[in-house]
């Protein structure tokens, strides 16, 4: 499969000012290079969960984006602290985001599901005091 | 219904003038918990809350949102509105309870769903 394009974007850690400018660029960069509709809206979405999911949760890390002739993939990864049981992270509900990202309004335990949701096939791979790696793609039809 | 007609109804103000205001609002929410707002966000949405961090703008850009709306006459900090601008996201505050604007939104034919 060709690949027509990837750009890696470093996310810091509780910075939430900044927080949600990778998503946006992504959003544009896929509109530039034709993606529309149905799939920009849950590429968009699934990455700003992704993107604050490392700038809440994890101690820093990077968001990879790749676009091919058939689909868009979205790779997050982070340098830990690793989850404990990803069966409970997955819950819609369940959140260990701490009080400062709840008076944000973030920390309804909705990001995992949810990029599960908008995304076409989902992977997650963590192990503590390692990491966690999500894989996520959009097919392009 | 166009946000410039809702804008009237639920007697509110654009903070963001720069901003059209012909987008066609195709439902309505309230919810102040971003992450349950991204998950139940869809396009075309009128979405109320008190919140007005530079995240409230992002999750309404990324969900191509019609407008946020501010009950009880909340202003947004400068950076959000600046950013809503660049966005071309209108912001509209109203002297009305989120309870109230959305009683409104219902009365006047505004589905939750689009």
């Amino acid at each position: 499969m060709e690949e027509l394009f990837r750009i890696t974007y470093p996310v810091k850690a509780a910075d939430y000012v900044t927080a949600g400018q990778a998503s946006t660029d992504i959003k544009r960069k896929l509109k530039q290079l034709g993606v529309g509709g149905d799939v920009l809206r849950r590429v968009a979405v699934a990455s700003y969960e992704v993107e604050l999911n490392l700038v809440i949760h994890y101690l820093g890390g990077e968001l990879c984006l790749t676009v091919f002739e058939d689909a868009v993939q979205l790779v997050s990864s982070d340098v830990g602290p690793g989850i404990a049981d990803l069966s409970m992270a997955m819950r819609e509900g369940f959140s260990t985001a701490n009080e400062e990202a709840r008076s944000l309004g973030f920390g309804a335990g909705m990001g995992l599901p949810n990029m599960k949701r908008n995304a076409d096939e989902f992977d997650i791979q963590s192990e503590v005091g390692k990491g966690t790696t999500i894989t996520m793609r959009f097919r392009l039809s | 219904m166009k946000v410039s007609e809702l804008k009237d109804m639920i007697e509110a103000r654009s903070l963001t003038p720069d901003v059209a205001e012909d987008k066609e609002v195709t439902c309505g929410y309230a919810c102040d918990l971003l992450s349950w707002v991204m998950a139940h966000g869809e396009e075309g949405m009128a979405w109320v809350t008190v919140q007005t961090h530079l995240n409230v703008v992002a999750v309404a850009a990324l969900a191509e949102m019609a407008c946020v709306i501010l009950p009880e006459d909340v202003v947004m900090e400068e950076d959000s509105l600046t950013k809503a601008a660049s966005e071309g996201l209108c912001v509209l505050t109203s002297r009305l309870t989120a309870f109230e604007i959305c009683g409104r939104m219902a009365g006047a034919g505004v589905p939750a769903h689009g």
